[in-house]
């Protein structure tokens, strides 16, 4: 990279609400125990009845700028990537800076794209911070998912949001972003149309030549770009759909799955689409000592990756021993399960609602 | 639902979106909501915006069983006076825990979420409510 860029601040959001995989199952006749082998996923996160992508982004977003200590008003870019936006039409990320005070000198916008939105973000951030056009930009993922009631994505399609500072500050960094890398192709394996309140997807059809063939194909073009190889990462963050495919890719490119698990979230959370593999790299960023390098995949359906090479800065030690709101770790454990009945209510699953 | 004047709604967007209230410069009294005008100095008064926090604690509460319309779904919710640190008592909900978990003193922060929405093709409401702060 021309410049240097790098995190100056991180920051997640998991909503309270989980219900267990075992509890949808049990109202689609289905196997539990089968279902939570089969997928990875013991839970999924439900949002609140009062909670979607706007309050989720700007709780992480609030973290964020707690532990990156920037002022709000420094930030001139922002972008929520969402596949869940509240309106068709208006901003999300309007929402997201004035709640946490920044602007009118901003320029901000939503993106979508499936599940890499946010990642999308932090490389919209990345050129605008390294070509100085903005001190820092503002990355949020965040989404408020719907899988069809009885469909597979049911039991996975969960809630989250994680945020991301970026700045050209070395001094300020949590973790430089050395490199990225993208793949893109259309690949028709999951969709919403307009208006539309669920999505569909190709059932098989989105691992291999979606998933896979992305994932892969974005992480070794980002080795063959920088002359680096597996081991010489100590984490991988990739997205993780379910419980099963980041440690199935990781088998494909023979990387060590423990380098996997430390960033796999969706077993205990299930899947955040947007926010998924962005709170994977706040989990790691949360245990990860300096020097270390991690790399991060993220995956849309439609169908792209993005990759990182991200290597953590001694101003991690500081800034994140000096955070006193919640952490990733906080939000994963305060939680209270509700049953199949109050989790239909609070996702609007009913048709009088 | 009727719903409120859209500028009445973008003018509050500071005050429900972060807590901007005001204080007075020459006694010092914060105030919340934004008040133009001292109470306590008149025309020596100072009046400046001022964020608050967002950290304080339940002065008081109630359960509400039968809510306005809008809040069907939430009910039965927990309804508070919270004593702002900084001093002002303003009134919201408390959410994420139930009746029973919950007393007077109870250390509270700010948190942003849905309030209402206008209709199904209507705006959507967001501001301040409150939840439990984190132990430890």
């Amino acid at each position: 990279m021309a410049v240097a860029v790098g995190i100056a601040g991180y920051g997640a959001c998991v909503p309270k609400y989980r219900i267990k995989a075992a509890e949808i199952a049990r109202v689609w006749g289905e196997d539990g125990a089968r279902i939570e082998k089969g997928l990875g996923v013991f839970e999924k996160s439900v949002p609140d009845i009062d909670e979607d992508a706007a309050t989720l982004a700007v709780e992480a977003a609030r973290n964020a700028i707690e532990l990156g200590r920037i002022s709000p008003q420094a930030i001139g870019a922002l972008y929520v990537g969402s596949e869940s936006h509240p309106y068709a039409v208006k901003p999300t990320a309007t929402i997201v800076a004035e709640a946490i005070g920044a602007g009118p000198a901003l320029t901000a916008a939503d993106l979508e794209f499936a599940c890499k939105a946010g990642t999308a973000g932090i490389q919209i951030c990345m050129g605008l911070v390294g070509c100085g056009m903005v001190r820092y930009g503002m990355a949020i993922g965040s989404d408020t998912s719907q899988g069809k009631p009885g469909d597979a994505l049911e039991y996975t399609a969960s809630a989250g949001a994680a945020a991301f500072i970026i700045g050209r500050e070395k001094e300020e960094f949590v973790a430089e972003i050395e490199d990225t890398f993208s793949f893109t192709t259309d690949t028709p394996d999951f969709w919403r149309r307009q208006h539309a309140e669920f999505p569909s997807h190709g059932g098989r059809f989105t691992g291999a030549p979606a998933y896979f063939r992305h994932v892969i194909g974005a992480t070794q073009g980002l080795f063959e770009k920088m002359g680096t190889r597996a081991s010489d990462y100590d984490y991988f963050v990739f997205h993780q759909p379910n419980g099963k495919f980041p440690l199935e890719a990781a088998k494909k490119m023979g990387i060590d799955p423990e380098k996997v698990k430390p960033g796999l979230f969706t077993p205990l959370i299930g899947n955040t689409y947007s926010a998924a593999s962005p709170i994977g790299l706040c989990g790691v960023l949360d245990i990860a000592k300096p020097g270390q390098r991690i790399l991060l995949t993220s995956f849309g359906s439609g169908a792209g990756s993005d990759s990182f090479s991200i290597r953590v800065s001694e101003g991690i030690v500081e800034k994140r021993g000096g955070y006193k709101g919640w952490r990733l770790s906080d939000y994963i454990a305060h939680k209270e399960y509700l049953d199949y009945a109050l989790y239909a209510k609070h996702r609007r699953k009913l048709k009088s609602l | 639902m009727p719903s409120e004047n859209l500028a009445i709604t973008w003018r509050r967007m500071p005050e429900r979106y972060r807590l901007v209230g005001t204080e007075c410069q020459n006694c010092k009294t914060a105030y919340f909501p934004a008040r133009k005008l001292c109470p306590k100095c008149r025309r020596k008064g100072r009046i400046v915006p001022r964020q608050f926090s967002g950290r304080g604690k339940i002065y008081s509460y109630t359960e509400v069983f039968a809510g306005p319309s809008g809040f069907e779904l939430e009910v039965p919710y927990l309804l508070a006076i919270v004593e702002l640190e900084e001093g002002p008592r303003l009134t919201a909900q408390i959410v994420g825990v139930s009746e029973k978990d919950v007393k007077i003193g109870d250390e509270v922060e700010m948190v942003f979420r849905r309030i209402q929405e206008d209709s199904a093709e209507g705006l959507i409401h967001y501001g301040y409510k409150f939840r439990m702060r984190r132990r430890g």
